[in-house]
C-alpha cells in the first residue's frame, strides 16, 4: 500500500484516471460542497439583506406583536406562534395517523393491499400545495374544519387554546389540519420503508418468544426502527414549516397574536408570500420580510440539528439494546 | 466487485444523463427554425391586411420582424384583465411591437420602474413624494378608471343566500370596517333596507392579505365616507392595520372564495370579480345621499366630478364624489413611465401602444371588460402629457 502511493507515477495516474475513480470522487465532491455552498450563500445573504431591520429594531422584531408596514412597525412574532404553533399541531396529528398507516401497509396488509394503498399515500405527497390550498378554501375548511372547530369550542372554549369563534373555518386549526394531511404521506411512507427495512430474524425472535402481534409491533419494530421514524419526522416537519400556499389560503392572514387554535392567524412564509410584492418599493418592509426569512432559515436550522442529534443518539442506543 | 459495478452504473446514468440533456437541444435547432420562418411569413400577410385598414403612421423601413421589439411592464392587478386584452388586440395593430405585463400588485410597479427593471410600471395608488424622490422624471398617467364594490354573504335564518342588492348609508361601511356595526340586523342596516329581512348574524369583515391598490381605494373611500374612520384608521392606506378579527385574502381572487365560504362575511373587490364569483354587491349611498349602484355612468360621474383637477401630477382621488350619480367607491389606473426614453425603439414602441389604447380602438375593449374609458377633458390632459415624452432629450 505504502509503496503505491510513493510511486505515483504517470503510469498510476493513468491507471486511475482510465478507472474513472478520480473523476468521480471529484464529481460527488463538488455535488457535495455544492449543497453546503447553497446553504452558507443563503443564510449570508439572508443575513446582509436584512441589516436594516436588525440595526433598526434589534431583538424587537422577534418579540413584538406590532405589525404595521405602512405604520414602520414590524413585529413578527404572531408569525412565528403561528408557524411553530401549526406546524407541531400538524405533527401531533400527523404522526399517530402516518405510523398507523405505515404499519397497516409494511406488517398487516396483504401484499396487493400493501402495494396499491402504498401506491396512494405516495401519491399524496405528489400534489402540489396550491391544489391542497383551493381544496382547503372551498371544500375542506367550510365543511370538516367548521364542525370540528365549532365542537371544540362549545366543549372546551374556556381554554384560552381553544376560545373564540371569529371563523373556525379559516384558522390556525384550519392551516394545522391541511399541513396534517400534506406531510401524512412524508412520514407514512419514509417510516414504512424504514419498517420494512428491519430483518425477518427480529419479528420472528419476539413470535418465537411468544409476542402478540401488537407486542412485537410496539416493543420490538418501533425501538429498532426509531431512528428512521424520527428521520420521517424531520422530513414532515420541514414540510409543515416552509408550506406557504395551502396554508396562506386557509389561515386567514390575521396579523394579531391570538394564542387560540381557532383564531385566524398567519405563519412566516405565509406573511412573506402575500407581502412581498409590495416590499419591494420599501426598504425597510423588505428587510423586515427578509429577516423573517432568516429566522425562519433558523429555526428550521436548529430543528434539524436537534432531531440529528436525537436521531444520533436513538441510532446509538438501540442495537445494543437490541441484542440483548 | 460491487463497487465496481456501482460505479459502473453511476457513470453509465451520468452517460445517460448528458445525452438526455444534449438530444432535445440537438434536435429542436433543426426543426424549429422552418416553423419560425413559415410564421413570419404568415404574420407579416396579416399585418399588411391591417395596415392598409387600419390608418396607421409611416409603413416604416422595411417590417420588423415580429415581436422583435419587447416592452415589458409590471404593477397592478387590478387592471391586469383588460392589459392583457389590449397587448392581444395590438399584436394585430403592430406586429413587431410584444407587451408583456406581470401583475405583481401596484407597489411591485412602483419599485421596478424605480428600479427600471420595467419600461412601464402599473399602479391603481399615486406614488407618495417619497417614491417620485427616488424615481425622478416618472410620470403617472391616467389609463381607465372602475370601481370597487362590497360583497357580501349571508345566509338568512331559512338558509338561504341573501341574492338582494342591500344598500350601504354613507357612513356604514365604515362602521362595519370599525366594528361598531357587528352585525347584520343593525338598525343602521335594517332602516336602509325595508324590503329584506337580514338575519341576527355577526358580520364577518373581510380584507386583503397583500398590500393592494383595491384596499388604497377601498380605504380613500373609507376615510372620505366616515368621519371617525379617518381619526382612527387614517387615510388612503394599501396595507392599513385592520381591526383584529378580520380575516384576509390574498389578492381579489382570494378574498373572492373567503366571501364566497363564509356566512355574514362582507369584502371589497374590483367588480369583475364580484361578478365572476357570483357574489351579491351593494349600493352604496354618496355624498349627495342618492344609493348608487356600480356602473359605467356612476365612475364617469365620479371621474367628472375631479376631472379638471388633476394637476401637474395627474393623479387624482375620485372617491365620494358630490353629483347625484357619482358612484362614490371609484378609481383611476395610471400606468408610470419616464418622461424621457434612454432606448428610442422602445420608447417610440411604447408611445404608439399607449396612443392606441387611449384612442376609441383601445376604448372599445375597456368598455366590455367593466373599466370605464377617460372623459374627453383627462384625455386631452393626458395626451398633452404624452407628446411631451421625449427620447434622449429629443422628441420623437
Amino acid at each position: 500500500m505504502a509503496v503505491a502511493t510513493s510511486q505515483f507515477t504517470l503510469k498510476e495516474i493513468k491507471h486511475r484516471l482510465r478507472h474513472g475513480d478520480t473523476i468521480f470522487d471529484a464529481l460527488t465532491l463538488i455535488a457535495g460542497s455544492l449543497a453546503l455552498l447553497t446553504v452558507l450563500a443563503i443564510g449570508w445573504q439572508l443575513w446582509q439583506e436584512s441589516h436594516l431591520t436588525r440595526q433598526a429594531f434589534g431583538w424587537e422584531l422577534i418579540f413584538s406583536a406590532d405589525w404595521d408596514p405602512y405604520g414602520d412597525k414590524f413585529g413578527a412574532l404572531p408569525f412565528i406562534y403561528g408557524t411553530l404553533q401549526t406546524s407541531l399541531l400538524a405533527l401531533v396529528i400527523a404522526l399517530p395517523l402516518g405510523l398507523g398507516i405505515s404499519i397497516f401497509l409494511a406488517e398487516l396488509a396483504t401484499p396487493w393491499l400493501s402495494r396499491t394503498l402504498g401506491f396512494l399515500v405516495e401519491l399524496l405527497a405528489a400534489v402540489p400545495s396550491v391544489i391542497y390550498g383551493l381544496w382547503g378554501v372551498y371544500v375542506f375548511a367550510p365543511t370538516i374544519v367548521k364542525p370540528i372547530g365549532e365542537t371544540l369550542n362549545s366543549i372546551a372554549g374556556f381554554i384560552p387554546l381553544f376560545a373564540g369563534s371569529v371563523s373556525p373555518q379559516y384558522s390556525r386549526l384550519a392551516a394545522s389540519l391541511i399541513l396534517a394531511v400534506m406531510i401524512l404521506p412524508t412520514i407514512s411512507a419514509v417510516s414504512r420503508d424504514v419498517f420494512q427495512a428491519i430483518p425477518r430474524a427480529q419479528r420472528e425472535a419476539a413470535l418465537a418468544l411468544g409476542a402478540t402481534h401488537w407486542e412485537m409491533i410496539w416493543q420490538v419494530l418501533i425501538p429498532y426502527g426509531l431512528s428512521g421514524i424520527l428521520g420521517a419526522v424531520i422530513l414532515g416537519l420541514g414540510r409543515a414549516l416552509g408550506e406557504t400556499m395551502a396554508v396562506t389560503m386557509v389561515i386567514g392572514n390575521n396579523y394579531n397574536l391570538t394564542a387560540s387554535i381557532l383564531e385566524p392567524g398567519s405563519t412566516m412564509s405565509a406573511i412573506i408570500a402575500s407581502q412581498f410584492g409590495e416590499a419591494s418599493s420599501i426598504d425597510l418592509f423588505r428587510s423586515a420580510l427578509i429577516e423573517i426569512g432568516l429566522i425562519l432559515f433558523f429555526i428550521t436550522l436548529v430543528l434539524n440539528l436537534f432531531a440529528r442529534l436525537l436521531v444520533w443518539r436513538v441510532a446509538r442506543r438501540v442495537p445494543s439494546e437490541m441484542r440483548v | 466487485m460491487f463497487k465496481q459495478v456501482f460505479l459502473f452504473i453511476a457513470l453509465l446514468a451520468f452517460a445517460v444523463n448528458v445525452a438526455a440533456c444534449a438530444t432535445p437541444t440537438a434536435a429542436p435547432t433543426s426543426a424549429p427554425v422552418k416553423v419560425v420562418e413559415t410564421k413570419v411569413v404568415e404574420q407579416t400577410k396579416v399585418v399588411e391586411k391591417v395596415v392598409e385598414k387600419v390608418i396607421t403612421p409611416t409603413p416604416g423601413p422595411a417590417a420588423p420582424k415580429p415581436g422583435s421589439i419587447v416592452i415589458n411592464g409590471a404593477g397592478a392587478s387590478f387592471p391586469y384583465p383588460l392589459y392583457s386584452r389590449w397587448f392581444f388586440e395590438f399584436a394585430y395593430v403592430n406586429p413587431a411591437i410584444r407587451v408583456n405585463y406581470n401583475p405583481i400588485g401596484s407597489g411591485g410597479g412602483i419599485s421596478q420602474i424605480t428600479a427600471k427593471t420595467v419600461e412601464f410600471g402599473g399602479s391603481d395608488a399615486p406614488m407618495t413624494d417619497a417614491e417620485y424622490d427616488k424615481a425622478k422624471g416618472v410620470q403617472m398617467f391616467p389609463i381607465v378608471a372602475g370601481p370597487v364594490v362590497p360583497v357580501y354573504n349571508i345566509k338568512d335564518d331559512a338558509g338561504k343566500m341573501i341574492t338582494a342588492t342591500l344598500k350601504f348609508p354613507a357612513t356604514a361601511l365604515g362602521d362595519i370596517y370599525l366594528g361598531k356595526i357587528a352585525k347584520w340586523n343593525d338598525p343602521v342596516l335594517v332602516s336602509a333596507n325595508p324590503g329584506v329581512t337580514l338575519p341576527a348574524k355577526d358580520i364577518k369583515v373581510i380584507v386583503r392579505a397583500d398590500s393592494s391598490g383595491t384596499t388604497y381605494t377601498f380605504t380613500d373611500y373609507l376615510a372620505a365616507s366616515n368621519p371617525e374612520y379617518k381619526t382612527k384608521m387614517g387615510g388612503a392606506n394599501k396595507l392599513p392595520k385592520w381591526l383584529p378579527s378580520t380575516l384576509a385574502g390574498n389578492q381579489n381572487p382570494g378574498v373572492t372564495a373567503l366571501v364566497q365560504n363564509t356566512d355574514g362575511a362582507i369584502g371589497y373587490v374590483e367588480i369583475s370579480f364580484a361578478k365572476e364569483g357570483k357574489l351579491p354587491y351593494g349600493s352604496v349611498q354618496n355624498k349627495a345621499g342618492e344609493y348608487i349602484i356600480a356602473t359605467r355612468e356612476g365612475v364617469q360621474a365620479a371621474m367628472a366630478d375631479f376631472g379638471n383637477d388633476l394637476g401637474d401630477k395627474l393623479v387624482a382621488s375620485i372617491v365620494n364624489g358630490p353629483s347625484k350619480t357619482t358612484y362614490p367607491i371609484s378609481t383611476y389606473t395610471y400606468l408610470m413611465i419616464y418622461m424621457d426614453q434612454t432606448d428610442c425603439v422602445k420608447g417610440k414602441a411604447m408611445f404608439e401602444f399607449f396612443k392606441w389604447a387611449m384612442s376609441p380602438d383601445g376604448d372599445k375593449f375597456a368598455a366590455s371588460l367593466d373599466y370605464v374609458p377617460l372623459p374627453d377633458a383627462v384625455q386631452k390632459l393626458v395626451e398633452a402629457k404624452l407628446s411631451k415624452v421625449t427620447c434622449q432629450g429629443k422628441p420623437f
